[in-house]
């Protein structure tokens, strides 16, 4: 009785503003609902067929693959490194580990803003860097050409996703039992080796597991891309999230965005569901 | 361990940690420097970290001519209710899944996790629709009750491990002595849990301060609008003004830093418990 009582404003909450909204998005795919037209005819499948041949779609759908893939295998390789590190004693550990939470804690709009500063055309001080070490021979333009606008995403979002990946991954290390060390140690191993067959190995659940959470996020990236490029210059940096919002609120066309970001979440659970199944295989080979 | 390190070892883990320090704390310095710096040395070709000359005309253009303490108030006055409201919702569930005998709790709990996952592109059209039909575009409302259930799961998911550390022995006692089920949450369990209700709390405000994908949906002016949209809207006709932009970075960005690293050892303990370490 009481814990039903409890239960219930969670509840209530999650299901009218989480699943209340699957639902009927997925309803609204099916129809032709404009807020320009005040249309809402129920018109079968014709969006989704619509969507199959739909070259912005596809260009979105690959966009927002590649950012997800090269930005979570980039936070969690770099994140590992970072956690190695953190992983031994030195001198300063506390405050290096304080500032690691700076780029977490910062609204992502302000990341956006700030790497737009950092990596302006004219006047970003990275392009001031590169020059004056000699990496490149005359200022870049980022996020303003097609080339390196997306790379420029990618970078941003690894910067602020990085050290809080690393502060996960180093309680996962922390859990490595000292003694394994330091008796692959008295063996003669070397740090390399007792890294790849001792350390990594346990902490394999960790590291999927965070890897899982981190590429989900990255799937949905909306704030970075809306704010730094807008998905140009010529759709190059345009991802499944700001696709919908501008088919959503720019043209006002309810029925066909609630069907590109329906086919979102289909391919969001597709990529839990590997994810997962891998996960599963890796723990019964352990066990 | 010291003594066991070669010098190239020892160098080489400073040199990683100052990388990573860099890496961390770089940008941000030098967009607070920028903060301080006049438009004029800021594309004089030769930048530098210290402010010369130092000017604190872009904090005067943020605040008087992009009003950007309107927005300060809208988003303290969503992200507080939020937090308020997600604590009381979360510790209610996180209580009831963790102290009352509920079947099948861990499936409960993997749902609510799971919400928390669900792209908020897809949640945003239909939800917007709702809004527009119960008149709540451009309240704080709207807001308010969407943030709420962004929270809600990680919220509940902290304090449930929280909660499982506590010993039920003293549920036991308690209820020996005559305390009821409201009285065991309110006066006995919350109190103990005040470190954690402090890391949650502080999660729920972060949350709803930095939001941006609904704020911009729900709406549409200054007397509503939070800090994010504002931000994002922070462009001139012919340039773009990167010294009013840095000095409204920093307004919003270094009280939550200072907050954090406040917190610091109880949020990563709070975010890792339970979850990663199993």
């Amino acid at each position: 009785m009481w814990a039903l009582l409890l239960l219930t404003p969670a509840f209530v909450s999650l299901a009218s503003v989480s699943f209340y909204p699957i639902v009927n998005g997925l309803y609204l795919s099916l129809t032709n609902t404009s807020l320009i037209t005040q249309e809402q005819g129920f018109t079968g499948f014709s969006n989704y067929v619509e969507l199959w041949g739909d070259p912005q779609f596809w260009n979105a759908w690959w966009h927002t693959m590649w950012f997800t893939a090269a930005s979570t295998v980039l936070e969690t390789v770099i994140g590992l490194g970072m956690a190695l590190i953190l992983c031994e004693a030195f001198k300063g550990r506390g405050l290096v580990r304080a500032a690691m939470l700076v780029p977490w804690a910062m609204p992502t709009v302000v990341t956006s803003k700030m790497f737009g500063w950092l990596f302006d055309g004219q006047n970003g001080i990275i392009n001031y860097i590169l020059l004056h070490a000699g990496l490149i021979d005359q200022n870049v333009n980022w996020y303003g050409s097609t080339d390196t606008a997306m790379i420029t995403i990618i970078i941003a979002d690894v910067w602020k996703t990085t050290p809080f990946m690393a502060l996960l991954l180093l309680t996962g290390l922390q859990t490595v039992p000292n003694s394994l060390i330091e008796a692959a140690r008295m063996d003669g191993a070397k740090g390399w080796i007792t890294f790849w067959y001792i350390r990594l190995p346990l902490l394999m659940p960790t590291l999927l597991i965070a890897g899982l959470f981190r590429a989900l996020d990255a799937f949905r990236v909306f704030d970075l891309v809306y704010v730094l490029t807008g998905g140009g210059p010529a759709d190059s940096t345009e991802t499944l999230s700001t696709l919908s919002y501008k088919v959503l609120f720019s043209t006002l066309q309810f029925g066909y965005g609630s069907a590109v970001s329906t086919a979102m979440f289909v391919t969001e659970g597709l990529i839990a569901l590997v994810f997962c199944l891998y996960l599963v295989r890796q723990i019964r080979r352990a066990g | 361990m010291n003594d066991t390190r070669s010098p190239m070892q020892t160098f080489f883990i400073y040199a990683g940690a100052v990388l990573i320090l860099v890496w961390s704390g770089g940008p941000f310095l030098w967009q607070f420097s920028t903060s301080f710096q006049l438009d004029k040395a800021l594309t004089s070709g030769s930048p530098s970290l210290i402010p010369h000359p130092f000017t604190l005309e872009h904090y005067y253009n943020a605040f008087v001519e992009k009003q950007l303490h309107r927005y300060v108030w809208n988003s303290l006055v969503v992200s507080l209710a939020t937090t308020f409201l997600c604590l009381f919702v979360g510790s209610l569930a996180a209580f009831a899944l963790s102290r009352l005998n509920i079947k099948g709790r861990f499936g409960i709990l993997m749902v609510i996790l799971s919400v928390s996952m669900f792209p908020q592109i897809a949640l945003v059209g239909p939800l917007y629709l709702v809004a527009t039909n119960l008149g709540l575009l451009d309240t704080y409302t709207a807001l308010i009750i969407t943030y709420l259930a962004l929270g809600l799961p990680l919220v509940t998911w902290v304090l449930f491990g929280y909660f499982e550390t506590l010993p039920r022995e003293i549920d036991e006692a308690a209820r020996m002595d005559g305390v009821s089920i409201p009285g065991l949450l309110w006066r006995i369990i919350l109190p103990m849990s005040l470190p954690s209700l402090v890391t949650t709390g502080l999660l729920a405000f972060i949350t709803a301060w930095n939001e941006f994908l609904f704020a911009l949906a729900f709406t549409s002016n200054i007397d509503r609008q939070t800090i994010p949209v504002g931000i994002a809207n922070f462009t001139n006709l012919y340039y773009v003004p990167w010294g009013d932009i840095a000095a409204a970075s920093a307004v919003v960005t270094v009280p939550l830093i200072l907050l954090v690293l406040f917190f610091q050892r109880h949020i990563i303990e709070g975010l890792t418990q339970g979850g990663v370490k199993e």
